[in-house]
């Protein structure tokens, strides 16, 4: 069993993620969107670990690995896509990007 | 070869197809030839055709190449009738139209137009051969409704001319009016009987009169509204006189010889059915015998030659319609047969004259015209001879028929005979003031006109129809005359269901008879007489008499105001109510519903777009948005799911 009760961890990791998606909502640096993504994505990796050490099922830990995995990846791609755009406008603001309008 | 009849009409349809869409490329002569030989071959055919009906028990054929409609409860074939009645106007129709199409060639040989003439004149031979071969009344509604389309198509052949235009709508629309109640007809016919077949139709007539009681009445005078409509009798006439803005070849075609007498050949074909409801026949009589004295009234101080011609086809079809009326059906026939020779004769020879006077129509600048024209005036002046009735012309065969029998007969009366006589004393005044004015006396024309004979192509036909107006009344010279009265024996089948029912054997004395002959020759004679005392001797008697009389010179120049009368009560009021409706529904409401839908759509869609703003931390609050709606209903109903079990 948990060292920790359960419900602690749950909070925890809904008290991450809220974070992360106020974070993206609100914040208009695009880096701190990315870090807030990530953030939201490490909530879900925390729940992912817990539940398998509840169910001592191994299963949740292999998904972590490739959630960091995928994080990574996008993580990447997503700061290359901000370099092109600071380069274009010369400034991070995501209230800037509106060509789609209309 | 009676199998081969309904292949009567095929050949004109044929000149239409092949002068609609090569003629132009084919130039004049070959199209004008193409029709011609098209209108030969259906009155070869026909001919063929009368005579195999001569040696054809019961002289009546019926032949329905295919099918038509055929639809739960009502079916109508493409059927055709042959017999006395058919034959004789297919002969009529397609003989006296091939002479026209020759004619044509001559008349419209300088106009660019001519395939599209000739196209339009076959389509109407095709149209007309259609009507008078229908073996029931859908057909016959078709052939009827296609020659009205055509004589627009013709009278507006110059559709440049903005009178002309005019006239083709109106001869349209007042033929619609007609057609109206002729619809009507038929379809209180086919409600009633079952059928629209004919043979069916006035078998079963006479069992069904005491059933149908007033309903037989209406559907014929509403046949009759049809027939007033085609044939230009009162009230619907007005189209005629206009109907000359057509081409003078057309004018004698169609406004003369052919599709004015669909409604006296309709009329006699339904001769059952108005004999069945005798109020419909005097109807018929005294609407034919006013009109003839009405038309011929205004035809007394016309000054254009073929509005004169025009009143006198009105008048002289008010003759057939007033022998119809009064059960002489045979005798409306003939006349309708020999008034095709004559009075075509009549319109191709003023045809003649207008042409040789470059297109001058008005009698009051021609004159002395005899000697530079000399067949067209011989030819023009047996026409006028046989019209007045002067024996033994046909003219004078065929009006004294129905004369005497609008006196003899048990449903005639002799108030009829007088005004047709009036009316035969005034036709022969007004065409030989026609003769006078065009052909005698001094010329009255300037020095740049250069009147000249026509072409061959013209006064050939002319001289045939000269020929068969003097002798075109002889297959029917009275017996009391000594004659073998041949065409009312021929026609007799046709007609004896209604002469049955009107009881219309007559012993009138011989002596009588002969009195009253006697009598409308005498008329012809002083009619003459009068026309020439006035034209010829001393004009200034003419001109007397109108400078006295000008209220009723003014009253019958101005066709007594009837279509001034017309325009006030029916058109201008529907033009009212069509432009009221046209403003307050059709655009107010049709396009405001159209339109307003689609302003909303655009409003709304205008509405719609302004969620996508394009902004990145818009979409990323919508989206969140939605997962919690999502999640949270996903979430609520696994809680109801929890609270069930």
């Amino acid at each position: 069993m948990l060292p920790v009760p359960l419900e602690h961890y749950l909070v925890v990791a809904a008290i991450l993620f809220i974070l992360g998606v106020v974070g993206v909502m609100v914040r208009r640096n695009a880096i701190v969107t990315l870090m807030s993504i990530e953030l939201m994505l490490n909530a879900a990796n925390l729940l992912l670990v817990v539940f398998a050490r509840v169910h001592n099922d191994v299963g949740g830990q292999v998904m972590v690995f490739f959630v960091l995995t995928v994080a990574a990846a996008e993580a990447a791609v997503g700061l290359a896509i901000l370099v092109a755009v600071y380069r274009r406008k010369g400034s991070i603001d995501v209230d800037g990007l509106n060509i789609l309008k209309g | 070869m009676l199998e081969l009849v309904w292949t009567i009409p095929l050949w004109p349809l044929l000149g239409f197809l092949l002068n609609g869409f090569f003629g132009r490329k084919w130039g004049r002569t070959t199209s004008a030839t193409i029709a011609s030989g098209a209108v030969f071959v259906s009155f070869l055919v026909a001919l063929a055709s009368f005579f195999a009906l001569l040696s054809f028990p019961g002289r009546q054929f019926q032949v329905a190449p295919f099918e038509w409609i055929g639809v739960d409860g009502f079916s109508a074939a493409f059927g055709f009738l042959f017999d006395p009645l058919s034959a004789v106007m297919a002969l009529v129709v397609s003989g006296v139209g091939f002479l026209i199409h020759v004619y044509s060639a001559g008349y419209m040989s300088h106009d660019a137009d001519q395939p599209r003439y000739f196209a339009f004149l076959n389509l109407f031979v095709f149209f007309m051969l259609l009507l008078v071969l229908a073996g029931n009344f859908l057909l016959l509604y078709v052939g009827w409704e296609g020659v009205g389309l055509c004589s627009y198509l013709l009278i507006g052949f110059w559709y440049k001319r903005p009178s002309a235009a005019k006239a083709g709508m109106k001869a349209f629309v007042v033929n619609r009016i007609g057609d109206f109640g002729f619809a009507i007809a038929i379809f209180l016919i086919f409600k009633h009987f079952g059928t629209v077949n004919y043979l069916e139709v006035f078998a079963r007539a006479p069992e069904m009169v005491a059933a149908l009681g007033g309903t037989l009445t209406a559907i014929g005078l509403l046949l009759f509204l049809g027939a007033t409509g085609k044939s230009a009798q009162i009230p619907l006439y007005v189209w005629l006189p206009d109907a000359m803005e057509g081409p003078t070849p057309v004018s004698a075609l169609i406004h003369a010889a052919t599709m004015v007498t669909a409604g006296v050949y309709m009329v006699a074909r339904c001769s059952t059915l108005f004999a069945l409801a005798p109020v419909t026949l005097m109807v018929i009589a005294i609407i034919g015998a006013t009109t003839a004295l009405f038309a011929a009234s205004m035809a007394l101080v016309q000054n254009d030659i073929k509005k004169v011609l025009a009143y006198s086809t009105i008048s002289q079809l008010g003759y057939m319609f007033l022998a119809l009326g009064v059960g002489a059906f045979a005798a409306g026939i003939f006349h309708l047969m020999t008034h095709a020779f004559f009075k075509a004769l009549l319109f191709l020879g003023a045809g003649s004259v207008i042409h040789a006077m470059s297109d001058e129509q008005d009698l009051r600048k021609m004159g002395g015209l005899k000697k530079f024209m000399p067949t067209t005036y011989w030819t023009f002046l047996v026409a006028a001879l046989a019209i007045a009735g002067v024996p033994p012309l046909a003219g004078f065969v065929s009006k004294d028929e129905i004369l005497w029998k609008s006196f003899s007969s048990p449903v005639g009366h002799w108030l009829l005979w007088a005004v047709g006589s009036l009316t035969a004393l005034l036709t022969a005044f007004y065409m030989f003031r026609l003769v006078f004015l065009a052909f005698h006396g001094a010329p009255r024309f300037g020095h740049d006109v250069h009147p000249h004979e026509s072409p061959r192509s013209m006064t050939l036909p002319l001289s045939i129809l000269g020929v068969l107006s003097i002798i075109g009344g002889w297959i029917g010279w009275p017996a009391v005359l000594g004659g073998g009265a041949w065409f009312e024996h021929f026609l007799a089948p046709v007609f004896t269901k209604a002469e049955e029912v009107l009881h219309l054997e007559v012993h009138a004395s011989h002596a009588l008879e002969y009195g009253l002959m006697a009598f409308s020759v005498l008329i012809a004679v002083v009619g003459i007489a009068w026309a020439y005392s006035w034209y010829v001797k001393s004009p200034a008697k003419a001109e007397a008499v109108r400078t006295r009389f000008t209220g009723v010179y003014s009253l019958l120049l101005n066709k007594y105001w009837i279509d001034e009368l017309y325009d006030a009560v029916f058109v201008r009021p529907l033009i009212k109510i069509s432009t009221a409706v046209y403003r307050y529904f059709d655009l107010a409401v049709v396009d405001g519903a159209a339109n307003g839908l689609a302003t909303t759509m655009q409003n709304a869609s205008a509405a719609g777009v302004k969620t996508s703003t394009g902004r990145f931390r818009w979409g990323i609050v919508t989206f969140v948005v939605g997962c919690v709606v999502a999640v949270g209903w996903a979430f609520w109903v696994y809680l109801q799911g929890m609270v069930g079990a």
